[in-house]
């Protein structure tokens, strides 16, 4: 690291809750700019040092190079019932939060993250949305949309035949033990900040022993969309926020100071 | 301390209470399910951890999570679910961290019935996941000995951060026994474990993962290696079994579990008309009594395996005795229970001599069991 002079002021750094390493993320994946968001709650809430985190099965299944924290990495689903194992282990002091995308969370593990929500588990979710399977290389998930092409629909969804995308924020805020649900996205400057924002609230949800709280990202996946990334920026902003609309879906009455400020935004 | 009238799964769940169970998750499945429900009152009481699971998925899964930070825990169910479990299994088994679960077995395959039965042999002792792992595998007979492995499988775990499997079976979880229980000891202390339990950095220089991936091939050969070589160890030190009126034996059965015990009504009846046999019982199904059943190979006419299943174990028999006397199989599959009298029936063979070298005794036991019927 340079030396600071002495009219100089460090504005920007690599948060202390991130690793020195790079990461195996395709150029233009939103992954980076998640796990930076993580990672600043983490810093300034002062966390780091009794978080563990559950990685998922997928692109960020090696989440736990990059996060200077305690990890286990979860099989294919599986991530809030080992949240919960931890968690229930560790009720005292720890933090514990899972990272997992939308083949993880809304295809294999269905059953385990309705679950932990109904149950109430004060763990964070966060929920990485990018429409397709990106590690095994751009397969319909079940967060692709009506129409949308990938290498396991090939003319395009078809919604007769491949039936429907999963709302999975929505559907988890109908639960009564879930606290904190929202979607937010990674397409430009202002949502990232509201998606940081979301972070810390749901982090604070836990902190707190408010119960379950969820963070929803769209986000893109260049390589597999075949796009550019700012060509992949617009495509979400496009298709993906008509059909998965950022807004809060369950915020119960103790968070909802934190949260007025946010609104839906199309 | 005084002797307690228990019913196994009942006391197996509180003997796992007092020697320091921490955090339990499992789902409910016949015939182990009193386990999960004495657990359900028993642990809220101490302020321990109980999850009543969505799946047995989702309970091997918490176990992970609860395992990775270091604290004793388990899971417990019956085939179908411990079926289920498997995923999980070889992920813990590959993480090298402790655990233990309890499989009440039941009749199978697929959903089959209630019944006491062996029939999960094969997916413990040879592995029901993917990769080359080992169980380390206890067999228990009886309600005491419910008690008895539970505390041994925390603390083999424990030693060689290893998957343990109490392999009891409906009968014994579903009967009552008096047993003499432990006392109450003293929770897992942190020092046993900081240097690589998940629970936060806490100060700690460098952070721990509990992870089973090895995506370079090499290095995934060689945690093979490590593992594999570690259970060496484990062969050459935990090997348990029990013998019963094998000093003088002429014939020999080897059977465990109910399947023991029921033979060993059988080889007293045997003895009180003055023929000499005598039984070999695992304890440790895996690390499996090899030398033992070698050394006694030397000196007995002939071996009857007996198993609550189609001859899972006597593929192991017949690979440790490699053919140097008659080996026979009665089994009874699908959750029948054997009565004494049929193993009793088996000795009076055995005894009459005149029994085939090589050749497979468990299509013997077909041939005769299809004329029975």
């Amino acid at each position: 690291m340079a030396t600071l002079q002495a009219n100089e002021q460090v504005v920007y750094q690599r948060p202390r809750a991130l690793t020195e390493v790079n990461t195996h993320y395709c150029p233009g994946c939103t992954h980076g700019v998640a796990h930076r968001l993580v990672a600043e709650v983490l810093d300034e809430m002062g966390l780091q040092d009794r978080t563990v985190g559950v990685a998922c099965v997928g692109c960020s299944v090696f989440a736990y190079n990059y996060f200077d924290i305690d990890w286990v990495q979860a099989p294919h689903g599986r991530a809030p019932a080992v949240a919960t194992g931890v968690k229930r282990s560790l009720p005292h002091d720890s933090i514990v939060f899972t990272y997992q995308g939308d083949g993880d969370l809304a295809s294999i593990g269905t059953a385990e993250i309705i679950h932990a929500a109904a149950r109430g588990e004060n763990i964070t979710v966060i929920y990485i949305n990018n429409a397709n399977y990106g590690m095994t290389g751009g397969q319909m998930a079940p967060t692709t949309l009506p129409g949308q092409k990938t290498t396991s629909s090939q003319t395009g969804r078809d919604v007769e035949l491949q039936g429907y995308p999963i709302r999975a924020a929505e559907l988890l805020a109908n639960l009564d033990g879930a606290s904190y649900v929202v979607r937010r996205s990674l397409h430009d400057p202002k949502n990232i900040r509201m998606a940081k924002k979301a972070i810390q609230t749901a982090f604070e949800t836990q902190v707190r022993g408010l119960g379950f709280s969820l963070v929803e990202l769209l986000s893109i996946c260049p390589t597999n969309w075949g796009m550019t990334p700012v060509e992949s920026l617009g495509w979400l902003n496009d298709h993906m926020i008509p059909y998965y609309p950022i807004g809060d879906f369950k915020v119960i009455s103790a968070l909802q100071k934190e949260t007025c400020a946010s609104k839906a935004e199309g | 301390m005084a002797r307690e009238l228990m019913k196994g799964n009942e006391a197996i769940a509180e003997a796992a209470v007092r020697v320091g169970l921490q955090s339990y998750f499992g789902y409910p499945i016949t015939p182990q399910t009193e386990l999960l429900e004495y657990l359900s009152r028993r642990m809220p009481e101490l302020g321990r951890a109980f999850v009543q699971a969505e799946s047995e998925l989702a309970a091997i899964n918490m176990i992970y999570g609860a395992a990775s930070t270091g604290v004793r825990c388990m899971t417990s169910s019956s085939s179908p679910g411990i079926s289920l479990m498997m995923e999980g299994v070889s992920y813990i088994a590959a993480s090298e961290i402790p655990m233990v679960f309890i499989d009440v077995m039941r009749g199978g395959p697929g959903l089959g019935n209630i019944s006491p039965s062996q029939s999960d042999y094969n997916q413990i002792v040879h592995g029901g996941g993917h990769g080359d792992y080992q169980i380390i595998t206890l067999a228990p007979s009886s309600v005491q000995e419910m008690v008895d492995h539970i505390q041994l499988a925390f603390d083999l775990a424990e030693k060689y951060k290893m998957v343990t499997c109490v392999l009891a079976d409906g009968s014994i979880g579903q009967m009552m026994e008096p047993c003499e229980l432990p006392a109450m000891r003293p929770l897992r202390q942190e020092s046993e474990f900081a240097g690589w339990a998940t629970r936060g950095k806490h100060g700690r220089a460098e952070r721990n993962v509990v992870s089973s991936i090895y995506l370079n091939v090499a290095e995934e050969e060689q945690a093979n290696f490590r593992m594999m070589n570690h259970w060496q160890q484990v062969k050459a030190n935990e090997v348990r079994y029990k013998e019963y009126f094998l000093d003088d034996a002429e014939l020999a059965i080897v059977g465990f579990g109910s399947a023991g015990r029921i033979a060993l009504t059988a080889v007293r009846q045997a003895r009180a008309e003055g023929i000499k046999v005598g039984l070999l019982r695992p304890i440790t199904l895996n690390p499996y009594p090899e030398e033992a059943l070698d050394r006694l190979t030397d000196r007995v006419k002939s071996i009857l395996v007996t198993e609550m299943n189609g001859g899972q174990m006597l593929r192991d028999v017949e690979r440790i005795v490699r053919g140097r006397v008659p080996v026979e199989f009665y089994g009874r599959t699908g959750g029948v229970v054997p009565f004494p009298d049929e193993i009793l029936g088996e000795i009076h063979r055995m005894a009459a001599g005149n029994l085939p070298m090589g050749g497979d005794p468990h299509i013997r036991w077909l041939e005769r069991m299809a004329r029975k019927n």
